[in-house]
């Protein structure tokens, strides 16, 4: 579904040249859940921005699911984020003062395609998927929790049920036990509804949730596995 | 992004920033309303003016020494300066002359004076004939006013505007046969006149008329008179009467060009005009008095446009990373924009009419809303609404998802 070759992106600060990203090459199937880990500054979030169709990179192929990205206008990309792309961003990013229904629901209004009267159901089922308790459904976003505010913006990532769910950082202004539940949320849309995850950290027992981790340092992909651990511990249940 | 999506994200945006959106609607509202109030009063001022010049009638010819042309190569004395005009020039243009309804001379002086209690005003001095009390409508609240034989006796006797009895003996008392000092000289008072109203450049409530005769002798000490005010017959003979009265002037004066004549005549639509000059500098005060708060309300619209849409940069980035185009978010701040400034502006509207409208209610002056106010005030603080409401947000909108998303 994806697959980038040797993605390239430089930052240009007066002579300097940095090397946000420097020739990263993978491919990522669909329905896998796959970590990027690296530590800050590595790199990660820029070739997050540049898979979430938010970014261009300097040099370098991108295709996501057949098309490349490199040769399409700004508004082509943000009918991809609309119809495509899912987002978790690591501070929330709600509307605030707002509705958890209505900001579940504000993606919809940006793609075209679902009518009015759909929308409220699609948030619904998107709220469940996400399990946010139905009570909270009518609340104001500022009156939630951390958590709660990370499931409705997990809700609101899946309501255009995109191709792809970019999660940056999800857990980082979350306690562990909370993020924790927010993980396993991840885990079961990836087992259970088939959606292809990528999720950004800087911590190995977060990235150690996914299947495949790859690490990213200096802008160079330096290990691109599976995620042994997991495995064991699958085969552990199994037998 | 279909329409009824952008009304929905503009009303809940609106809604979720109370006391945000309250504040823009404010500042909006106080810059139309007082551009609409300050007009309204000019004009009313204006008409006012005009309306106060034509109640004193309108087949009114005024004879004044002096020259009112000031143009020319000779060094003239201003008007009313000249001691050219006499007595005798009254009685002569009231022979010669047909189609005159009555002639009164004026002397006119302005004197400290004091009554016997001690209180004591400044104010102006009338020497008249008891025909100009007919000429000028004015009647007597108390007491009586002049008469021939105040004239002939040269009679020391006073007849005081409303105003200037609520000076020299309290409001609403009883003057009559109190004495007053003018120039060292004892004065009894006869007579108050009826109130008409102060207003424009003379107050006709603040003035104190003694016989001509009078005037003459202990006040001016000359022969000469101020003014004379003549009421022509019929309305269309005022320009005739007006050439008739120059030529006879002129021959008595020994003076052949009418151009150095030492008088000058002045009828109803010469006053309205000076009149109107006048008002126009207070139309263009009170203007300039609005033209300051449309300024500083669009100030302050300007800044509460350019701190929401800074404010909400981050939530540009977010709407951007949803998949909102550019037009999407740029068409969103447009409307919410429109929205304020309508709000603000109707209500802006409305506040202003009551003002004027509370303003000619318990005030004396009658306030006129004209609909260019209205649509100056309405333009010019809609066009800043939208325009630093609209500009900022294409700015945000054309930024990079991830810079705005990261915007603290």
């Amino acid at each position: 579904m994806i697959k980038c070759e040797h993605l390239t992106k430089i930052y240009k600060t007066g002579d300097t040249e940095t090397y946000a990203l420097n020739d990263a090459s993978f491919k990522i199937e669909k329905g896998e859940f796959v970590a990027i880990m690296g530590p800050s500054g590595s790199g990660k979030s820029t070739l997050m921005h540049i898979l979430g169709a938010l970014d261009r990179p300097s040099s370098g192929t991108y295709y996501l699911n057949g098309k490349d990205m490199l040769n399409l206008s700004n508004n082509d990309l943000a009918e991809i984020r609309a119809h495509d792309i899912g987002f978790v961003f690591q501070s929330f990013n709600l509307l605030p003062r707002t509705s958890v229904i209505r900001n579940v629901i504000l993606p919809l209004i940006y793609d075209r395609k679902t009518a009015p009267e759909e929308r409220e159901d699609r948030a619904k089922q998107a709220l469940i998927a996400a399990g946010l308790n139905k009570e909270r459904w009518h609340h104001l976003s500022n009156q939630l929790s951390g958590g709660q505010m990370q499931r409705v913006a997990i809700a609101r990532a899946l309501v255009n049920e995109p191709d792809l769910i970019l999660a940056d950082e999800p857990t980082g202004n979350l306690d562990s036990k909370t993020g924790e539940v927010v993980l396993a949320t991840f885990q079961n849309l990836n087992d259970n509804q088939g959606h292809t995850i990528i999720l950004i950290t800087h911590e190995r027992y977060v990235a150690e949730h996914a299947d495949r981790i790859i690490e990213i340092r200096d802008g160079k992909i330096v290990s691109d596995e599976k995620n042994k651990r997991k495995i064991v511990s699958a085969i552990d249940k199994l037998s | 992004m279909r329409t009824s999506d952008l009304l929905q994200e503009t009303y809940s945006a609106l809604i979720s920033n109370k006391s945000r959106s309250g504040l823009t609607i404010l500042g909006i509202v106080i810059g139309i309303a007082s551009v609409i109030a300050m007009i309204s009063i000019g004009q009313g001022a204006t008409s006012n003016i005009q309306s106060n010049i034509q109640a004193l009638g309108s087949n009114l010819l005024i004879v004044m020494p002096g020259s009112s042309k000031g143009v020319g190569s000779q060094v003239r004395g201003g008007m009313g300066s000249a001691t050219s005009l006499t007595i005798d020039d009254s009685e002569a243009i009231e022979q010669e002359i047909d189609s005159i309804k009555t002639i009164a001379p004026v002397v006119s002086s302005r004197k400290q004076v004091t009554s016997k209690n001690g209180t004591n005003t400044n104010t102006s001095i009338y020497g008249v004939m008891p025909n100009y009390f007919s000429v000028k409508n004015i009647t007597a609240e108390l007491g009586e006013l002049l008469t021939d034989l105040n004239i002939n006796n040269l009679s020391k006797v006073a007849v005081i505007g409303p105003t200037t009895r609520d000076d020299l003996f309290g409001e609403n008392s009883d003057p009559i046969g109190q004495k007053i000092r003018i120039n060292s000289q004892e004065f009894t008072v006869i007579g108050v006149t009826v109130t008409k109203g102060g207003s424009g450049m003379n107050n006709s409530d603040d003035l104190i008329y003694i016989p001509l005769t009078t005037a003459q002798r202990y006040i001016t000490g000359s022969e000469s008179v101020s003014m004379i005010n003549i009421e022509v017959t019929q309305e269309k003979l005022m320009d005739q009467v007006q050439q008739e009265i120059s030529d006879l002037l002129l021959k008595r004066h020994n003076i052949s060009d009418a151009a150095s004549a030492d008088f000058s005549i002045m009828n109803q639509a010469d006053i309205l005009g000076t009149m109107s000059s006048v008002s126009g500098t207070l139309t263009l005060l009170l203007g300039a008095i609005a033209g300051i708060s449309l300024v500083v309300g669009g100030i302050g619209i300007m800044n509460m446009m350019l701190t929401t849409v800074t404010e909400r940069t981050r939530e540009i980035g977010l709407r951007k990373s949803l998949g909102a185009k550019n037009k999407d978010i740029s068409t969103q701040f447009l409307t919410e924009a429109t929205v304020l400034t309508s709000l603000g502006g109707i209500v802006g509207i409305i506040i202003g009419c009551l003002t004027a409208f509370l303003i000619t209610k318990l005030g004396s002056l009658a306030t006129q809303v004209s609909l260019f106010s209205i649509l100056l005030a309405a333009g010019v603080s809609g066009l800043i609404g939208i325009v630093f409401g609209y500009y900022p947000a294409r700015r945000a909108a054309k930024l990079n998802p991830i810079e705005a998303l990261r915007y603290e």
